[in-house]
C-alpha cells in the first residue's frame, strides 16, 4: 500500500456517553470507552443493543445526553456536527449518490473540500485502484454489484483521509461468499492505513476477525470489553458466552477443594456451594468409559468436514455439544464418554 | 480480492420478448375488437373535435395563414407571452414554497401536523371561481389587505383585478398538488444519503443542492410541468377577477363570445393548446415519469 494512504491514527474518547430518545427510551447507558489510535474495534451484540446509536454518537449524528463528551485525540468534538468532524462513513444500504459515477461518488468529499481538480482526479483514481475499481470508474452505481457498491463506499469514505472510519454492519446486506471476501478486503486495509475504525456488527464470525478489541454489547449496556481471545476464552458473564460461539453448561457441586460433575469429582478451587460451569465444545474430548467424567448418548451428529459435531445427552442436565474428529462414525443412540479439563471451566456468575 | 467471486450487477434487466408460435395468430383482430369502443369513443370526443377546432382556425378569409397573422396581432401576441411569463413565474414560485414548505413537513413534526396537511389539500377542491372570489376577498376593494394597509397608514394597497391577484390565485391553488407530489417523494428519501454527505464535509445548504434536489428532480418536474399547464390554462379565476385581464384564455372567451372572431379564438386555442401539450412532452422526457395534463 502506497505511503500516502497511510493515515493519522487517532485515539477516541467516549465519556458517559449515553443516548435517551425523545419519548424517553433509553437507547444508550451512559458509556465510558477508550478507543486507542489505529485500531479497529467492533461493536457487537443483538440487534437493538445501542450499536448504532453508539457510533452515530461518535460520528456526530446524535448528541450524547447531556453530560457526556466525545473525544478526538484531544479535541473535545460533543458540540461539533458531522460535516466538521472529518469522519467516514460506510452504511449497509451503501448510500452511494445515485445521480454521480463512480469517480464522481468518490471524488466527492475532495469537491467540497475545494480540492484543485487535478490533484482530486489524481486521488481518486489512486483510491479507486487501491479498492480495484479502476475499470469501473465511468459507470453509474445502479450497474454495480452490492460487492462492488460496498467498496466504492469504502473508497469514498477514505479517499478524504478521515480521522476515524465508522462502519455499520457493511456486510450484512450481501451474500455469504462475498462477505468473505470483503471481509477480507477490509482487514486488509484498515491494517494497511492504520485508521482508527469503528465497526459494527451483530455476527460475531466478523467481529472475531477484524477486531482488534470487540466491545459486547446487550440492551444498551456494555457487556465487556476485551480481544476476540479474552471475550471467547473469559467471557464476563452469560450473555457474553452464549453471544460468541458455542457454549456448554454444566451443573457442579463444589465442595473442599474438589468439584463433582456427574459421578466425576475433579480438582477445583473456589468457594464450596452449587456452581454454574461453561465449556466449549473443543474444550470437552471424547473418552473410553475408564477415563471418561460424564456418560451420555448421542441425540445428533453434524458431520461438518473437517470435524464432527456431536450432541450428546447426559444422565441429567441439558444437551452438550461436543466435537468429534471428522472421520468419527459416532451417530445416533450411541452411548460416549466425555472428558472435562478442569482447567477449561469456567465458573460465570 | 473479489474478482474471483460471482459478483454480478444487481440490476440487469433481462430482454423480454414476446412469445411467438403457433396459435396467435388472432390475436390483433381480437385486440382489433376490445380497442373500438375506446377508439370510438376518443374519435368522437376528442379528435373530431380537435380536427374541427383547426380547420375552424383556418376557416376565415385568410385560410391557413389565420394562424400566423392571428399571432402577428400585437394583442394576441402580448397575450401570449403574458400568460407563458405568468404561468413561468406561478410554476417557479410555487415550486420554490412547495418545496421548502413540503420538506420542512416530512422532517418536522409537531402537533397538528396531520390535520395541517389535511387543510392543504384544500384548495384543490374549489373550482377558479371560488378562487378568485378568495383572491378579491384578500386583496380586492374590500380585501383584507387593502384594510390593513389603510389602517398603517399606506393607503389602500388593491391588486386583486389584475395580474397579480391572478399570480397570488394560482399560486394559491398549484401549491398543494406540488406540496403533496414533493411530501410523497420526501418521504422516500434515503437519510442515509444525506448523512454520507455530511459525512464528507457538505454543509447542509450543499446536501440540498447535491442530494436531495437531484432525488428529488423528477417529482419536481412532473408537478412543474402539471402547474405550468394548469396556469396556461386557467380561465375561472382570471373572469372572476376581471374580464380585462390579459391572458390567453381569457382572449379567447373575449375574441369568441364579444367579437365573433370564431377563427381567431380557434387558431388561439391551438396555439395553446399546442404550448401547453409541449410543455407536458418535455417534462415526461426529461423526467423519465408519466405526466398528465390536468385542470
Ligand atoms: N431515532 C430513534 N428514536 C427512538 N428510538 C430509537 C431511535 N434510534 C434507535 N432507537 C432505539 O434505540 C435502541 C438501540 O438502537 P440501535 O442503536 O439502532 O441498535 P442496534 O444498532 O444495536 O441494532 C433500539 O431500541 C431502538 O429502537
Ligand atoms: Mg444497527
Amino acid at each position: 500500500m502506497p505511503d500516502s494512504f497511510h493515515l493519522d491514527a487517532v485515539p477516541i474518547r467516549l465519556e458517559r456517553c449515553g443516548k435517551t430518545f425523545a419519548g424517553g427510551a433509553r437507547a444508550l447507558e451512559p458509556l465510558d470507552l477508550t478507543i486507542r489510535g489505529g485500531e479497529t474495534i467492533v461493536f457487537l451484540g443483538p440487534s437493538g443493543c445501542g450499536k448504532t446509536t453508539t457510533l452515530r454518537i461518535i460520528a456526530g449524528l446524535e448528541n450524547p445526553d447531556p453530560g457526556g463528551r466525545v473525544l478526538f485525540g484531544e479535541e473535545d468534538v460533543t458540540a461539533l456536527p458531522i460535516e466538521r468532524r472529518n469522519v467516514g462513513m460506510v452504511f449497509q444500504s451503501y448510500a452511494l449518490f445515485p445521480n454521480m459515477t463512480v469517480a464522481e461518488n468518490v471524488a466527492y468529499g475532495l469537491k467540497v473540500r475545494k480540492i484543485a481538480r487535478a490533484d482530486r482526479a489524481r486521488r481518486v483514481e489512486e483510491m479507486l485502484d487501491l479498492m480495484h475499481l479502476g475499470e469501473f470508474a465511468g459507470r453509474r452505481i445502479d450497474q454495480l454489484s452490492g460487492g462492488q457498491r460496498q467498496r466504492v463506499a469504502l473508497a469514498r469514505a477514505l479517499v478524504v483521509r478521515p480521522r476515524v472510519l465508522l462502519l455499520d454492519e457493511p456486510l450484512t446486506a450481501l451474500d455469504a461468499k462475498l462477505r468473505d471476501s470483503l471481509r477480507l478486503e477490509i482487514d486488509r486495509l484498515l491494517r494497511g492505513l492504520g485508521i482508527t475504525a469503528v465497526y459494527v456488527t451483530h455476527d460475531q464470525g466478523e467481529a472475531m476477525a477484524l477486531g482488534d478489541r470487540i466491545v459486547v454489547m446487550a440492551k444498551g449496556r456494555v457487556a465487556q470489553v476485551g480481544t476476540p481471545r479474552e471475550i471467547y476464552y473469559q467471557p464476563a458473564d452469560g450473555f457474553v458466552a452464549d453471544f460468541i460461539g458455542t457454549m456448554n453448561r454444566l451443573g457442579g457441586m463444589s465442595r473442599g477443594g474438589t468439584l463433582s460433575i456427574g459421578a466425576a469429582t475433579l480438582p477445583w478451587t473456589g468457594p464450596d456451594g452449587a456452581v454454574e460451569l461453561l465449556v466449549r465444545p473443543e474444550d470437552l474430548a471424547l473418552a473410553g468409559e475408564a477415563d471418561g467424567h460424564l456418560a451420555g448418548t448421542v441425540a445428533a451428529a453434524v458431520f461438518l468436514g473437517d470435524r464432527t459435531r456431536l450432541v450428546v445427552e447426559p444422565a441429567d442436565g441439558p444437551a452438550l455439544t461436543v466435537d468429534a474428529a471428522g472421520r468419527s462414525e459416532l451417530g445416533r443412540g450411541d452411548r460416549v464418554w466425555l472428558r472435562v479439563d478442569p482447567a477449561r471451566l469456567l465458573a460465570v456468575p | 480480492m473479489s474478482a474471483c467471486v460471482q459478483d454480478r450487477p444487481l440490476s440487469h434487466r433481462p430482454a423480454v420478448r414476446p412469445p411467438a408460435g403457433p396459435g396467435r395468430t388472432g390475436e390483433p383482430l381480437r385486440l382489433a375488437a376490445l380497442l373500438a369502443p375506446a377508439a370510438a369513443v376518443f374519435a368522437a370526443f376528442f379528435l373530431l373535435p380537435l380536427v374541427r377546432l383547426i380547420l375552424i382556425g383556418a376557416g376565415g378569409a385568410e385560410g391557413w395563414s389565420a394562424y400566423l397573422t392571428t399571432l402577428a396581432d400585437p394583442g394576441h401576441l402580448d397575450s401570449l407571452l403574458s400568460t407563458l411569463a405568468l404561468s413561468a413565474g406561478v410554476t417557479a414560485v410555487t415550486l420554490a414554497v412547495s418545496t421548502v414548505a413540503g420538506l420542512f413537513l416530512v422532517r418536522n413534526h409537531f402537533p397538528g401536523h396531520a390535520l395541517l396537511v389535511a387543510l392543504l389539500t384544500f384548495p384543490l377542491a374549489f373550482p377558479g371561481v371560488v378562487i378568485g372570489f378568495m383572491v378579491i376577498m384578500l386583496a380586492g376593494r374590500q380585501g383584507l389587505i387593502g384594510t390593513i394597509t389603510q389602517a398603517l397608514g399606506g393607503g389602500k394597497l388593491v391588486f386583486a383585478y389584475s395580474m397579480a391577484g391572478l399570480f397570488l390565485g394560482y399560486v394559491y391553488f398549484s401549491i398543494p398538488r406540488v406540496i403533496l407530489t414533493v411530501m410523497a417523494a420526501a418521504e422516500k428519501l434515503d437519510p442515509r444519503l444525506e448523512e454520507a454527505a455530511r459525512s464528507l464535509g457538505a454543509a447542509p445548504w450543499r446536501v440540498v443542492a447535491d442530494v436531495i434536489l437531484p432525488a428529488l428532480k423528477p417529482a419536481l418536474i412532473s408537478a412543474g410541468a402539471l402547474c405550468f399547464a394548469t396556469s396556461m390554462g386557467a380561465f375561472g379565476t382570471a373572469f372572476t377577477l376581471a374580464t380585462r385581464i390579459n391572458v390567453l384564455p381569457m382572449t379567447i372567451y373575449t375574441e369568441f363570445t364579444l367579437q365573433a372572431n370564431i377563427a381567431a379564438a380557434a387558431a388561439l386555442s391551438v396555439l395553446l393548446g399546442l404550448i401547453t401539450w409541449a410543455a407536458l412532452a418535455v417534462a415526461r422526457s426529461v423526467a423519465g415519469t408519466s405526466v398528465a395534463a390536468a385542470g
